[in-house]
């Protein structure tokens, strides 16, 4: 039976840029502009569960991004990969929305939607690291949810989920619908074939403002939010490394060795 | 309109014992709410309590809920969420602190949600403004690239905290508190999930969160054999452990139960030596309490050389077995 599947993808500054590329001005964070964005590492993992069903047993995989200004061809991936559709939640209200704001808006777009079997979550984003949206759109809906999976297969209306728990793993069974967050242990995103290249560059994605989903741009973004930011900041970082150097490197590895024992590190 | 009073810690249990992040929950808790001059208590709910109420009211907790009930034993979203629904609605707590732990991670926001209140996970430093009383509630972002400040007027206000962020107090066993039995009737018919099977993986030799030293592999260690054997070999030699990045342990190297960082393992031994780790902020995040840290890395421009106290830069193969010889006779002579 195929399943219908949506998976939530954010849109964040990459988070494998040197450390030294974060900067904070004004409350906020920005990288060099040569950084380009990217789909959340943890929402890759999710797109990727999702395709490995729609291998499996047919399906329709849409996805969804809230934020403002998406980068096309950084957003448009999802497609490139074997999504079937793209809706953006796109507009200046959505912006700065804490992890109350962003669940409600997706909650409400996925109702839009109507028909899904699993939704798919990242375990955490890759900017708030918050670990919140995939259980609150979870609990908006009313529906269950199991986190943190590294292995999702679904079998006659049913789904088994392998998720991870401190040494070890748990093997979970749910009805549809349910939500699942996806950890990186499901396994990377697999490439964009040239042909999903060339259809995804055709395909248009969907463009939902607000009021497209029933929501005032009061109940977004900054003006959504139930927490306050009240301050961004980078705390200095401490002391600089001694190197230990050698003639080759095994000497060094041998100086190192001594080093440690003057500085009663042993 | 209830009036919101008092701290509450949800406590966790392991191996028969509090939870070292619920000794640390209550250190912290006790801090606030002599602040406010309010009480501190603490929900422990499990198949069997014991007498781990009172290990709780040692630890600083004057007040101790205990739920007991057999659906308890192994940790469940939907019957646990209606124990922690039920006790915060009936004693309003003013603050609710849980650990970023396996647990706190997958109820926290669940509950937050049902609650119709905001929630700050992943907490290193949580104080009281003196103005409003709100609980100002400071949390890594950006992979650890920078810290957050948040604070929040809706009640009750929640947070996790991640675990070593707060010291436990002493443990004092004449304190005095005050334990109390509470009821729960958990309705199985809202327990959504079901549990086929729950598979540990032990890991063998010492524990990575008890080691003193850790020897963790990168990337760059190429493979999982080094890390059963050159790897292994200086963990063994300093009666430490071996740990990982995050690719390690996805690629599956080593078991995911050794990935050290932001959504692995917290450690902070006395010596971690980083092989071939690039020191992502996000790995950092897992080892930065560490006392001293040490890096083997090719490249010289590689981020754990922010973070190292002592490092060597040269490929590994030929760094380590060196370092590990020389360890070896220094330490025998
Ligand atoms: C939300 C989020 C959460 C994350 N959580 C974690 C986490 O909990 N833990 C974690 O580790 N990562 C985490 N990551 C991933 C993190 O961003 C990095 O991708 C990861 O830490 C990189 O691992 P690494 O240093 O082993 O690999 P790489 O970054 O690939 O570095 C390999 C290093 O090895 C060096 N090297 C290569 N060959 C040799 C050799 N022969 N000898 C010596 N040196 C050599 C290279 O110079 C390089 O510095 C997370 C990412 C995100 C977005
Ligand atoms: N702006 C967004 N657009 C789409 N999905 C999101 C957004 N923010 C969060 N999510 C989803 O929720 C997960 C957890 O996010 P967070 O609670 O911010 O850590 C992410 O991995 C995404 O799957």
């Amino acid at each position: 039976m195929p399943v219908n599947m949506i998976v939530c993808c954010k849109q964040v500054p990459d988070p494998e840029a040197p450390p030294s590329a974060f900067k904070v001005v004004n409350n906020k964070m920005t990288l060099p502009p040569d950084i380009k964005p990217v789909i959340g590492q943890y929402e890759e993992f999710a797109l990727e569960a999702a395709l490995k069903i729609k291998d499996a047993a047919g399906g329709k995989i849409t996805v969804i991004a809230l934020g403002n200004n998406f980068v096309r061809d950084v957003i448009k991936k999802a497609l490139a990969v074997g999504a079937d559709e793209l809706v953006l939640l796109e507009d200046g209200a959505f912006e700065d929305g804490d992890s109350w704001a962003i669940a409600n808006a997706l909650a409400m777009a996925i109702r839009k939607i109507g028909a899904y079997d699993i939704i798919f979550c990242g375990r955490q984003s890759s900017d708030w690291d918050a670990g919140q949206v995939g259980l609150g759109i979870a609990e908006l809906l009313g529906i269950p949810a199991v986190t943190l999976a590294r292995k999702v297969q679904v079998t006659d209306g049913k789904v088994k989920v392998e998720r991870v728990i401190p040494d070890g793993y748990q093997v979970v069974e749910v009805a549809f619908p349910v939500l699942i967050t996806v950890t990186s242990e499901l396994g990377a995103l697999r490439y964009a074939a040239l042909k999903g290249i060339m259809a995804a560059a055709k395909k248009q994605p969907i463009v939902w403002k607000p009021a497209d989903i029933g929501l005032e741009a009061s109940q977004v973004g900054a003006v959504g939010r139930r927490s306050k930011l009240e301050k961004l900041f980078q705390p200095v970082k401490k002391g600089k490394c001694e190197i230990i150097g050698g003639e080759t490197p095994a000497e060094a590895g041998a100086n190192l060795a001594v080093r440690l024992k003057e500085a009663k590190l042993l | 309109m209830a009036e919101y009073k008092g701290i509450l810690v949800f406590g966790e249990l392991a191996d028969g014992k509090l939870a070292s992040i619920t000794t640390e929950l209550l250190g912290c808790g006790r801090k606030l709410a002599d602040e406010l001059k309010e009480g501190l208590s603490c929900l422990l709910a499990s198949d069997a309590v014991g007498n781990l109420s009172k290990e709780a009211i040692a630890f600083g907790a004057g007040k101790v809920y205990v739920v007991e009930h057999p659906l308890l034993k192994e940790y469940q979203a939907d019957s646990y969420m209606q124990v922690a629904e039920k006790l915060v609605k009936e004693i309003s707590p003013r603050a609710i602190l849980m650990g970023q732990t396996s647990l706190g991670r997958d109820l926290a926001p669940r509950l937050a949600f049902r609650l119709g209140t905001s929630l700050t996970t992943d907490c290193l430093n949580l104080s009281i403004d003196p103005a409003t009383k709100l609980l100002v509630q400071t949390k890594p972002v950006y992979g650890g690239n920078a810290q957050a400040v948040f604070i929040s007027k809706l009640m009750p206000q929640m947070v996790t905290v991640r675990s070593k962020a707060m010291s436990p107090l002493e443990r004092d066993g004449s304190k005095k508190g005050e334990v109390i039995p509470t009821k729960v009737d958990i309705d199985t018919s809202k327990v959504r999930t079901k549990i086929l099977e729950t598979v540990k993986e032990e890991a063998v030799g010492i524990k990575l969160e008890d080691a003193r030293v850790i020897v963790c592999g990168g990337r760059g260690v190429g493979g999982s054999e080094p890390f059963r054997t050159t790897l292994k070999e200086l963990a063994d030699l300093l009666h430490g452990a071996v740990g990982a990045s995050r690719p390690p342990a996805d690629n599956g190297w080593v078991p995911e139960a050794v990935h050290i960082g932001l959504t692995g393992k917290i450690v902070a031994p006395d010596i971690y030596i980083a092989v071939a780790v690039s020191g992502a902020s996000q790995h950092i995040a897992g080892c930065s309490g560490s006392k001293h840290i040490i890096a083997i890395n090719k490249d010289p421009e590689a981020n754990i050389f922010r973070e190292a106290e002592f490092g060597v830069v040269g490929k590994y193969e030929e760094v380590l077995p060196a370092f590990t010889k020389k360890l070896k006779e220094l330490l025998a002579g």
